[in-house]
């Protein structure tokens, strides 16, 4: 269970996230929609550590994240897939997702784990020896989510899988989400794309101007006026 | 055979530049500053093996590693304590802390052991192997040797290891390295310890080419090495490899045939002659991000 509370996040004299609150329980899927510039990014580095907040609580369980350093925060089972995905452009698919096991030290479970992450990606796989800077945009995106299931997670934050791919790439990406959320790992998705976010979404915040001005259902949010009018092109 | 001399003797001295040049481009590399106090890291090792040969009465060996240990944690304290707290700030903070440091080694060495220069001890025996009347002295030969073993471990190290893959990825994107678990300050540790400890053994060979100890002695050579690393493209190990020993044999053949007192002034010509050619240096990459 993940629990941020009156959140707060600057950078320097601009607050960018102006006291949010919200919750995602175990295995669930949830949503954060929002425009460019909303916040979505910003609340996502918050969680994950790499951005201290000026103020508010973000427990991962019994768990106070913002006094953990960053680094710490992954062998927790927090993971999250950056936005832009960052793979390490010089280091081979198979270098990438070692790295995602950095933190750990059961051999087994991490042989495992690469086995689960190339049957979720059998492209990756069939690249493991490959550069990661010389894959396609679509590949990449594979190997930031592989990388981060190698953290072993149980809770993986997504922001943007979906930015820059192709509409029949952004449907696997989603089938995938919701295959590795099956799985038991919750999720907490951040997307521009709000249509299909909403879809798989149990429940869903939109977040705007550093603020969250609704909350309900994937269901009752891409039903109201509201969302279709901001989000959701009419 | 001139030619050839001079440049097995520019192979030799390249070579200590080489090992000096994988400190800044190491360092360069991960935390993205210019460590310009790395030169007098090599002046700290040149006194700390000069004191355990001829006080202490240390063989070479035990010399050497000596002066490994007291600069490995020299290098890992300057870090902690002058660039550590600078994490954020902007680039030119950090260089100006660097030159500071720099100063402040150069001046504590002139406190503490006095201005006046000491004669390093001969460690290695004079003379070599002559064949065809060549002759390749023993200190050459020992010094390509370690340089040669030097960049071998260090890119098996690099590209095998745990810890190399690691430290990779934080030169690559610190962010995306922190949500693997790695520990980035941790890292950068790491690579003041290393580039600091191959100081001491670059500047063991130094002196076993040029004897001479004092407070500066580490500036000159310091200069070159950086030369080198940005001559062969700055963040590359294997560039900082080449470009030191492309210095050093254009540095001796220079010197040879054209003149003893502009060899230096050549060196820096041709740097910026590559510079202009390619601002990356001969084996940097510029990265082109994917969308």
């Amino acid at each position: 269970m993940l629990r941020i509370k009156d959140l707060k996040v600057s950078y320097g004299m601009i607050e960018a996230i102006k006291g949010i609150s919200f919750e995602v329980g175990d295995g669930e899927i949830v949503t954060l929609i929002g425009a460019n510039g909303a916040g979505k990014t910003t609340t996502m580095h918050a969680i994950s550590g790499l951005l201290k907040p000026r103020a508010g609580s973000i427990m991962l369980d019994d768990t106070e994240l913002t006094k953990i350093p960053a680094h710490k925060i992954v062998s927790l089972g927090l993971a999250q897939v950056p936005e832009g995905r960052r793979v390490f452009a010089q280091q081979t698919v198979e270098e990438n997702l070692y790295l995602g096991a950095y933190q750990r030290k059961d051999k087994e479970g991490i042989q495992k784990d690469l086995g689960d992450v190339f049957s979720l990606f059998p492209r990756l796989e069939e690249r493991r020896k490959q550069m990661a800077g010389t894959l396609s945009g679509g590949e990449q995106q594979m190997l930031a989510m592989g990388r981060a299931l190698m953290t072993g997670p149980s809770i993986l934050l997504l922001d943007e899988p979906s930015m820059g791919l192709s509409p029949l790439l952004v449907s696997e990406i989603f089938h995938i989400i919701e295959e590795i959320n099956k799985k038991g790992t919750t999720i907490l998705l951040v997307e521009q794309n709000a249509k299909r976010a909403l879809a798989i979404a149990d429940r869903a915040y939109v977040l705007e101007t550093g603020c969250i001005t609704l909350s309900g259902t994937g269901e009752e949010l891409a039903r109201d006026e509201r969302v279709k009018k901001a989000y959701l092109g009419g | 055979m001139d030619f050839l001399s001079y440049l097995i003797n520019g192979l030799g001295l390249g070579s200590v530049y080489a090992i000096i040049a994988l400190g800044y481009t190491m360092v360069y590399g991960i935390a993205k500053m210019l460590n310009f106090a790395h030169g007098d890291v090599i002046m700290i090792g040149a006194y700390v093996a000069f004191f355990s040969i001829s006080d202490l009465g240390l063989p070479l060996i035990p010399a050497v590693l000596l002066s490994v240990a007291v600069c490995t944690l020299l290098g890992v304290l300057i870090e902690r304590l002058a660039y550590k707290p600078l994490r954020s700030a902007s680039a030119l903070s950090v260089l100006i802390t660097a030159i500071g440091v720099s100063y402040f080694l150069q001046n504590a060495a002139q406190l503490l052991w006095s201005s006046s220069t000491k004669v390093f001890p001969g460690v290695i025996p004079s003379g070599g192997i002559t064949w065809n009347g060549l002759t390749v002295s023993w200190v050459t030969m020992i010094t390509i040797s370690v340089c040669l073993v030097v960049m071998t471990v260090l890119i098996l190290f690099i590209n095998y290891t745990k810890t190399g893959r690691a430290m990779r990825a934080c030169s690559e994107d610190k962010g995306a390295a922190t949500l693997m678990g790695i520990s980035v300050n941790r890292m950068i540790s790491i690579t003041f310890a290393i580039g600091s400890g191959l100081a001491a053994f670059a500047s063991v060979l130094l002196c076993a080419t040029y004897p001479s100890v004092n407070p500066t002695l580490g500036a000159m050579p310091g200069i070159k090495a950086f030369t080198a690393a940005v001559f062969g493209g700055i963040g590359s190990i294997p560039g900082a490899f080449l470009g030191g020993l492309l210095l050093g044999v254009i540095e001796i053949l220079a010197r040879a045939y054209i003149s003893t007192q502009l060899s230096d002034a050549i060196v820096f010509a041709v740097l910026i002659l590559i510079l202009l050619i390619k601002p990356t240096g001969l084996l940097g990459k510029k990265l082109r991000e994917k969308v």
